[in-house]
């Protein structure tokens, strides 16, 4: 086989199919780009006007973007609730359909590392990041693990992703060889970027809100729970919009998972809030600003209190009977748990580690208009790279997207395959 | 065959489109260049500067000065003194909450006017206590006010920074007389260092700063006052452009109390020297073990 002739038609045949569709697939993908421009609009603005176009201050110095960096790096990481099922439990149902979860893990990557980057002062210089070319304060400074997490996990998952649509492409079988390996040093790895980034926030001693060994664990089991919920719907999604037929074994499966980790989750909470109102002292201040309001601030209270309304009512729909027979009843569990989730780790999670400050002033935060059009322009640029990436894993799993074998090439015997 | 070129058509329509609203998008970008140079956009870390290539940044920098904000200024790189590692003590027996620190502060180091930004808070508590929870920034009457104590807070240099650590490209670090600093020019922004601070020592640049020309000081370092430019991190640095050139800290010499004493904690003739061995000093949240070069005492 020629790769330097079939890898670029591979290329080309994709952006073909991805930019080929009926009008709903045209609608949506012209939606999603005007979103997307909006974002880099806002972001453009923010970059000549300065970070003090957005909400935050020196007292809050982090905002949405991080909350949201902090939320997708959960969601890629989630994704692994398809991987661990396909490939360690070797359940087939799922295994068909896990190209699903590794392509989330791609988007929700890209938007993570959109996160940061919108994030900085000074974007201009974003390569004194890069390993070799900056200075890298490794491996001292978490943030640069964090690049080093990120950067591997999109790189293994790329690669999958990539090897297992080309081979299809090919008309081949993928070789366990190529991917195996991959496959279950991205579980391990999917473990690794939300530790890392949990490490971020719980590593800093001034911060006692965060400062807390429960963090990480909270971090990956949150993301258990935001991970699968996505795909749910997204696996309903594809079914009912591509017409894919996709059984429903596998949302079962991951309805399974979700039963458990939408507890588990709530009880990391409520070890959380027990722990720090039962002892009380000042370091109870940040809880207390999150949950009831601190001296007549109470900014972040509506919001808490609608993600553990979500996450419980979510709770109790998937327990319930029904939600196994009636899958449109998990379907709205999902949805709330996984705004529930996106809540409590979000603006739940950062704001309060600086409300009060260090210094104890009580200086709120409440995200501005250009902030939201920038983390809805990121969203949207991170469900046009899905988008695109399940048009493409659907034509070529269903046979329509091919590699055309030139008509003499008698030199290559198709069946041999090989290496 | 007619249909394929019709979307083959539509396609291209479709991109140009695309093409045409990204530049759209993107034109805000476009009032960037103003302040962006090449030569800056290449700048390495200041480590890494060759004593030509400083120069060569100085005079840039004292000709950007001079471009917008108009004002003639002399950035020098003022070099930590061998054998000297600098400390601060403040008594709070003496201190009466005037701010006069904080104002001086704020003129000696080019601070943003819009702002009245400055390196130092100072809060008011009620006696009885020296719990930062009861204390407040903003409090707005003549001083003293019976009944409480001030407590002045800025960078205790810790000779164990959480800020420098977390900085994920070392461009914030320790110098070697104990002064923690930062590369305005290489600093990304990513604010993981204020967050990381348990003093609230640092200030980001959210705006471009606005001084005018008559009230910029023109006795500049690299490292300290020069004007910050947008977007990048900065901090109090023991006015090292003057300690370091055997001066005090303004906000010494500012206050009317006496309340503030600094020097060469390796002196031993010196007054910190004398403070820390004769006073019962004692340093802010030293549960966490950040090793402050920043001292509080009080006279009895
Ligand atoms: S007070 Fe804050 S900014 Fe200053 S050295 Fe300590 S941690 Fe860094
Ligand atoms: S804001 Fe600047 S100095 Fe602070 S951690 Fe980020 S890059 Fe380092």
């Amino acid at each position: 086989m020629n790769h330097a002739r079939s890898y670029p038609a591979f290329l080309r045949d994709a952006v073909g199919v991805a930019t080929d569709g009926g009008w709903p697939f045209y609608t949506w993908m012209t939606l999603l780009t005007a979103l997307a421009l909006v974002g880099v609009n806002a972001w453009a603005q923010q970059v000549v006007g300065g970070m003090g176009l957005t909400a935050m201050s020196d007292h809050v110095s982090w905002g949405l973007y991080i909350a949201n960096f902090t939320f997708t790096v959960g969601l890629a990481a989630g994704a692994v609730m398809m991987v661990i099922p396909a490939y360690i439990y070797k359940d087939k149902a799922m295994h068909d359909v896990v190209i699903v979860g590794e392509l989330l893990a791609v988007a929700a990557i890209i938007m993570a590392l959109l996160f940061v980057n919108v994030d900085l002062g000074r974007p201009d210089r974003a390569w004194h990041l890069m390993p070799g070319l900056g200075r890298f304060h490794w491996p001292v400074s978490m943030l640069t693990w964090d690049v080093v997490v990120l950067g591997g996990y999109l790189l293994i998952n790329l690669h999958i992703c990539g090897y297992l649509l080309y081979t299809r492409f090919l008309g081949r079988r993928p070789e366990k060889r190529w991917y195996l390996p991959f496959v279950m040093l991205s579980i391990a790895w999917a473990v690794s970027i939300h530790t890392v980034t949990a490490f971020l926030f719980s590593g800093l001693g001034g911060r006692p809100f965060w400062n807390t060994a429960i963090l990480a664990p909270r971090f990956i089991v949150s993301a258990f729970v935001s991970g699968p919920a996505f795909i749910v719907l997204a696996l309903q999604v594809i079914r009912r919009v591509a017409k894919v037929p996709i059984p429903d074994a596998p949302l079962h499966t991951l309805l399974g998972i979700l039963r458990v980790t939408v507890l588990l989750n709530l009880f990391f909470v409520g070890s959380e809030v027990f722990t720090e109102f039962y002892s009380g002292g000042s370091h109870t201040a940040s809880a207390s600003y999150l949950f009831l309001g601190l001296h007549g601030h109470n900014a972040l209270v509506p919001w808490i209190w609608t993600a553990l309304a979500f996450n419980s009512v979510a709770a109790v729909i998937l327990l319930s009977a029904r939600a196994k027979s009636q899958l449109w009843l998990a379907d709205i569990a999902c949805a709330l748990t996984f705004v529930g989730v996106w809540i409590e780790k979000g603006m739940g999670l950062i704001i309060p580690g600086f409300v009060p400050s260090t210094l104890h002033e009580l200086v709120e935060y409440m995200p501005n208009e250009l902030e939201w059009r920038v983390v809805v322009g990121i969203w949207a640029a991170g469900l046009i790279v899905f988008t695109l990436g399940i048009k493409i894993a659907v034509e070529i799993f269903a046979g329509r997207m091919r590699h055309q074998l030139p008509d003499a090439e008698p030199d290559e015997p198709q069946a041999a395959g090989g290496a | 065959m007619e249909d394929t070129s019709r979307r083959t058509t539509l396609k291209a329509l479709g991109a140009t489109l695309g093409a045409a609203a990204f530049a759209r998008a993107m034109a805000p970008l476009a009032a960037w260049p103003e302040d962006l140079s090449i030569d800056e956009l290449l700048q390495r870390h200041y480590k890494e500067l060759s004593r030509d290539d400083m120069v060569r940044v100085l005079r840039r920098l004292e000709q950007e000065t001079l471009d917008q904000y108009g004002a003639v200024v002399t950035i020098d790189d003022v070099r930590p003194i061998p054998e000297v590692q600098f400390g601060y003590a403040l008594n709070l027996s003496v201190c009466v909450g005037c701010r006069k620190c904080a104002e001086a502060c704020h003129i000696e180091n080019n601070h943003d006017r819009a702002t009245n930004q400055s390196y130092i808070r100072v809060l008011e508590i009620k006696n009885g206590s020296v719990d930062l929870a009861m204390g407040t920034v903003d409090y707005d009457h003549a001083v003293p006010k019976k009944g409480r104590s001030y407590m002045p807070v800025q960078c205790h240099q810790c000779d164990n920074a959480p800020c420098v650590s977390v900085c994920p490209i070392e461009a914030t670090w320790k110098e070697p007389d104990g002064i923690v600093v930062v590369d305005y020019n290489w600093c990304i922004g990513c604010r993981y260092c204020e967050a990381a601070c348990p003093y609230h020592a640092r200030r980001f640049n959210w705006h471009k700063p606005e001084i005018s020309a008559e009230e910029i000081n023109p006795d500049q370092a690299y490292l300290s006052n020069r004007v910050r430019p947008q977007g990048v991190m900065e901090k109090c640095t023991f006015c090292l452009h003057r300690t370091r050139k055997g001066r005090l800290p303004a906000c010494l010499e500012a206050c009317p109390t006496g309340a503030r004493v600094f020097g060469n904690m390796l002196d031993p003739n010196s007054e910190i020297r004398w403070v820390l061995e004769n006073k019962r000093t004692f340093v802010l949240k030293e549960d966490l073990g950040t090793r402050p070069r920043f001292f509080y005492f009080f006279d009895k």
